[in-house]
């Protein structure tokens, strides 16, 4: 039995958990059963085909998607329909989106302090610092002044990423970030991504960026119709997947 | 072959065949086809007014008008003149537009957030709100009304009594009016402090906001400012609380103010009408701001109310306000269907003084230039508006 | 250490919560999903139980049906609708004043022209016949509308009036405005100053007042314009107002569609040595054209609405007829019955002009699909 599964029977350690997670939409069984548990400080990369319900896993930690049987607690806090519970959990997690979702009627720096104003009750100087750090984090500090439009896809995903750091979260989110991206831009966000990892954020990425789920991951999950599949480390998971739909998939997205 | 007109060495092409130079015959030709088409329509109007002896010029404006108007919100009698006329139609035309605006804005917004409602009846019903009254002309909306006033609603002697003091008969709506005190003086003057103390305290709040973090429950404090000043002066005036009560007389109502028949129907019609527009603007500006920015905004912590009021709303106004203005424009123009139910506003004033003088060009240009004032005034906002929100984009 | 379950779900027939599914899911997340819609709907629900039932009884049950009269009418009113007053007058109303021996005339003039809109709103049928088609239909109806020939009685545009006149105003008012519209357009989008300001204000005039302004001017300066001793009729006066009114937002729906079109386009038509007009003839106004069709339809829509106002300059349009047949003294205080009727048709037109409106939108945006 591994540390997970152990982590996932008692219900204890790690700063995610989720215990038979069901959630249909409608008719259709979009989550069936899904047992995980994240520690704190893990890199977990989420791949699998289209429609597999990775992205409706990840939308459940930050409450963006309800589900309607089995249980999720991050950082000690059960998801449930109080919304206090919710409001705690989402100033924990961060999530970047795949269409970037910046606000497009604020400046790259209000959209930086926007939550810390409102939502952390910051003094507005003291969250243009913190804002102005991350910038220079993702390495675009001379951008605060524009708006989003004026970006390229890159920049303004680097912004979302700043953003979401700015309110100091303890897990990151990321639902497809390099998906709506140029290829020649791909590499300065996970450039960014990469240096996050190192500094020992947790972090759930759902990408087919398999590069990066190699140097990055400390487990890699492939799902399908709903389900967990299969999960191992990166170095197992790809020169030895267990699963035949695992390697039906490693084939298909590693052929070309 | 192109022509190169900017380099002098080349041939230089006949004007038939350089651009510029077709341009210039062009733009001759069709301003000589307008200036020609206008000297002709002018002498044949001198000559038609010659043989019809009608002095042109707005000297009649001086002249008696000889005919009563039924409301106005000046002195206005038989005796005065033309002039006084136009300008009781203007302020009647004003009265039902910017009312019907206010009311049309507060109707149109509730609908249009009712159409967007996750109750399937509440969403339906505002649909069916919209396609009916958007497919029905106006006009047609306007007789109806009119008609429901003053046939189907009892004569004064049997006029519905829904409330104290509040009567409905084919005669029009009484309504009680407080009884003048100075108490509602002061109240007058607190509602203007309370509405500068609100904008103190906001740019308060905001700064302090910025420097502490703390923010302010603004929307409590402008209610309490805005509404309890005025209340706290009414009471300290010794709270008078006598309305001037519509009474039946012998024969007509005394005390109170009267909707006449046509202002309400047309007020009404204007504004239902009106509200099926906006209500579908708002629902399209709100649908206009992705649910990605929604959700992006939740996922950084932030509250409902928080996501629509600096979220949201930002963004789905700069979608909803130019077109929202070019509809206040649309009832503007649409009151002087009144002319038709018998509301005495500009084109109703403008129609009896044509009959009676023979004004016709001159009375058509005051209507023209008094809408086109209104038309130029709202689209110089709505530039300054499109340039102050214009989203920046590379 | 890997962790491994490929298997076939086996709860393929697992099912969602029975709340969330079926008619009382769909009641859940529809009609009370929070406290505050549960309250709503009940109160909607109450609102309609008390509302419906005496309105169907006061236009079907209750009411006054057939050729009657009106004293069982005025026996009952308030109660039910008098419709035996439609009976008595809707031919009135759907005719005006055209002799009532004559009457198949218009009717088949309607028959013809919602014939000729049903071919034409069938986009597999837009072809060069159907402009023979609507020729060929134009003359045949203005034929039978006036007569004169073919042994029918001539009949004098004076007496045209109901639905025939609100149509034939209507559509012949876009059908002319159209082309001015479109010459307006490109006169407003020209980089010849003079050409471009002359567009702009005739453009902003019209839009800036309200139609009954127009009406009025070609009401009474029309006569005033024309040289001493001529004279135009009623309608055609009307007629032309409502065309020079027409031009102007037309011109703004194709100026919206010249705009959309990418400059790729003008560029790859100057790039083959097209001039301008064939430029705007071959490779710009049929793709600006194409996307204009629904805010076109919806124009029309508004200008089919707007005909009403020909009252205000004495015509007899289905509205106006509406209220002529309700100055009959022994009908007077129906005219709950008489404005429903007309808001019907109206309605029926209207509605169903828009539907079709939003479906072709729906198309050509499948068409159109942006990148």
């Amino acid at each position: 039995m591994t540390a997970h599964e152990m982590a996932a029977e008692t219900g204890q350690h790690g700063i995610i958990q989720m215990l038979g997670v069901n959630k249909w939409f409608g008719e259709f069984h979009v989550l069936r059963d899904i047992n995980l548990s994240v520690d704190q400080g893990e890199k977990i990369v989420i791949c699998g085909p289209s429609g597999s319900g990775k992205s409706t896993l990840i939308r459940c930690i930050n409450a963006l998607e309800e589900y309607q049987r089995g249980q999720i607690i991050v950082d000690g806090v059960p998801l449930t329909n109080n919304l206090k519970n919710i409001d705690a959990v989402r100033s924990e997690v961060g999530m970047v989106f795949q269409q970037f979702n910046l606000f497009p009627h604020l400046t790259v720096l209000e959209n930086l302090t926007l939550a810390p104003i409102w939502v952390r009750k910051v003094p507005k100087r003291e969250a243009e610092e913190t804002a102005m750090y991350f910038l220079g984090r993702v390495k675009i500090p001379e951008q605060a002044a524009k708006y989003p439009g004026q970006l390229s896809g890159g920049q303004q995903q680097r912004v979302a990423i700043a953003r979401s750091l700015c309110m100091r979260p303890k897990v990151m989110l990321f639902d497809e970030p390099t998906s709506a991206l140029d290829p020649e831009m791909i590499k300065e966000v996970l450039d960014v991504m990469i240096e996050l990892a190192n500094e020992g954020i947790t972090m759930l990425c759902v990408t087919h960026e398999m590069g990066f789920a190699r140097t990055v991951a400390n487990r890699v999950i492939f799902m399908d119709r709903g389900q967990i599949i299969e999960q191992n480390e990166p170095e197992e998971f790809f020169n030895n997947p267990q699963s035949e739909r695992t390697q039906l998939f490693l084939s298909q997205i590693l052929s070309h | 072959m192109a022509v190169d007109t900017t380099v002098n060495s080349a041939p230089r092409a006949s004007i038939w065949n350089d651009p510029r130079g077709r341009a210039i015959i062009y733009q001759v030709l069709v301003v000589g086809g307008v200036v020609l088409m206008f000297w002709y329509l002018i002498s044949n109007t001198m000559e038609n007014l010659q043989n019809q002896q009608i002095a042109s010029g707005f000297g009649f404006l001086d002249r008696e008008a000889g005919f009563e108007i039924s409301e106005s919100l000046i002195d206005f009698s038989a005796a005065s003149n033309y002039g006084s006329a136009f300008l009781v139609g203007i302020l009647n035309t004003f009265k039902v537009s910017v009312l019907g605006i206010a009311i049309a804005t507060i109707l149109g917004i509730l609908i249009g957030i009712a159409r967007l409602s996750s109750n399937w009846l509440v969403a339906k019903l505002a649909m069916s709100y919209v396609e009916l009254l958007r497919n029905i002309p106006l006009l047609l909306q306007l007789f109806f009304w009119y008609g429901v006033i003053t046939v189907s609603l009892p004569g004064p002697r049997e006029a519905i009594n829904p409330l104290p003091g509040v009567f409905l008969s084919n005669r029009g709506f009484k309504v009680p009016v407080p009884e003048a005190h100075f108490a509602f003086t002061m109240a007058g003057v607190a509602l203007v402090i309370g509405v500068i103390a609100t904008y103190v305290v906001m740019r308060w709040a905001k700064a302090r906001q910025a420097r502490t973090g703390q923010p302010f429950p603004m929307l409590a404090a402008g209610a309490g400012l805005i509404v309890g000043l005025p209340v706290l002066a009414w009471l300290l005036g010794g709270a008078p609380t006598t309305l001037d009560m519509p009474e039946l007389g012998r024969f007509r109502f005394t005390g109170g103010i009267t909707l006449t028949p046509e202002f309400a129907a047309l007020l009404f019609g204007l504004a239902t009408y009106t509200a099926a527009f906006i209500a579908e603007i708002v629902r399209s500006g709100i649908l206009a701001v992705s649910y990605g920015q929604t959700e992006a905004a939740s996922a950084l912590g932030l509250r409902k109310g928080l996501v629509l009021r600096l979220v949201v709303l930002p963004q789905a106004l700069r979608v909803i306000i130019p077109p929202t203005t070019s509809q206040y424009l649309n009832l503007t123009k649409n009151s002087s269907l009144a002319v038709a139910i018998g509301y005495p506003d500009l084109v109703h004033v403008g129609n009896t003084t044509l009959n009676q003088t023979g004004q016709a060009i001159e009375a058509i240009s005051i209507f023209m230039a008094v809408y086109l004032s209104l038309s130029l005034a709202i689209s110089a906002f709505m530039n300054w508006y499109n340039q102050r929100i214009a989203l920046v984009e590379r | 250490m890997t962790q491994v379950t490929d298997t076939t779900p086996q709860d393929e027939g697992e099912r969602p919560p029975a709340l969330s599914v079926g008619p009382l899911g769909w009641m859940r997340a529809n009609l009370f999903n929070t406290w505050f819609n549960s309250a709503l709907t009940i109160l909607i629900l109450w609102i309609l139980i008390e509302t419906i039932p005496p309105l169907l009884d006061w236009v079907i049950f209750s009411a006054v049906w057939g050729d009657v009269g009106p004293e069982p009418c005025r026996a009952g009113e308030g109660v039910g609708a008098c419709w035996s007053f439609i009976h008595e007058k809707g031919r009135l109303i759907l005719f005006g004043l055209y002799p009532s021996a004559e009457q198949w005339r218009p009717m088949l003039v309607m028959v013809l022209f919602i014939g000729l809109v049903a071919a034409s709103a069938r986009r597999e049928l837009w072809s060069r016949n159907l402009a023979y088609a609507w020729g060929i239909g134009a003359v045949v109806m203005f034929v039978l509308m006036y007569g004169g020939v073919f042994g029918m009685e001539y009949v004098s545009n004076t007496q045209w009036g109901g639905l025939p006149l609100t149509l034939g105003l209507s559509t012949i008012g876009l059908v002319v405005a159209f082309p001015l519209g479109v010459i307006l357009a490109l006169g407003r989008r020209s980089n010849m100053p003079a050409v471009r300001s002359i567009c702009v204000v005739y453009i902003e005039l019209i839009r800036g007042v309200p139609l009954i302004t127009v009406l009025f001017m070609a009401s009474v300066l029309f006569p005033l314009f024309l040289p001493t001793g001529v004279t135009i009729d009623k309608l055609l006066r009307a007629q032309v107002g409502m065309i020079l009114f027409a031009a102007a937002y037309l011109a703004e729906v194709v100026r919206g569609g010249l705009q959309a079109i990418p400059k790729g386009q003008y560029e790859a038509a100057e790039s083959l040595g097209l001039g301008y007009w064939r430029k705007m003839r071959l490779i710009i106004l049929p793709q600006a054209l194409r996307i204009s069709i629904p805010p076109l339809v919806n124009t029309f829509i508004g200008f089919f609405k707007d005909t009403t106002l020909v009252i205000i300059i004495g015509l007899f349009d289905l509205l106006n007829a509406a209220k002529a047949a309700l100055t009959d003294r022994e009908w007077a205080g129906f005219y709950m019955e008489g404005y429903l009727f007309c808001a019907i048709i109206y309605f029926v037109f209207c509605y169903s002009m828009s539907r079709y409106s939003q479906n072709l939108e729906r198309k050509l945006q499948t068409g159109h699909a942006r990148r």
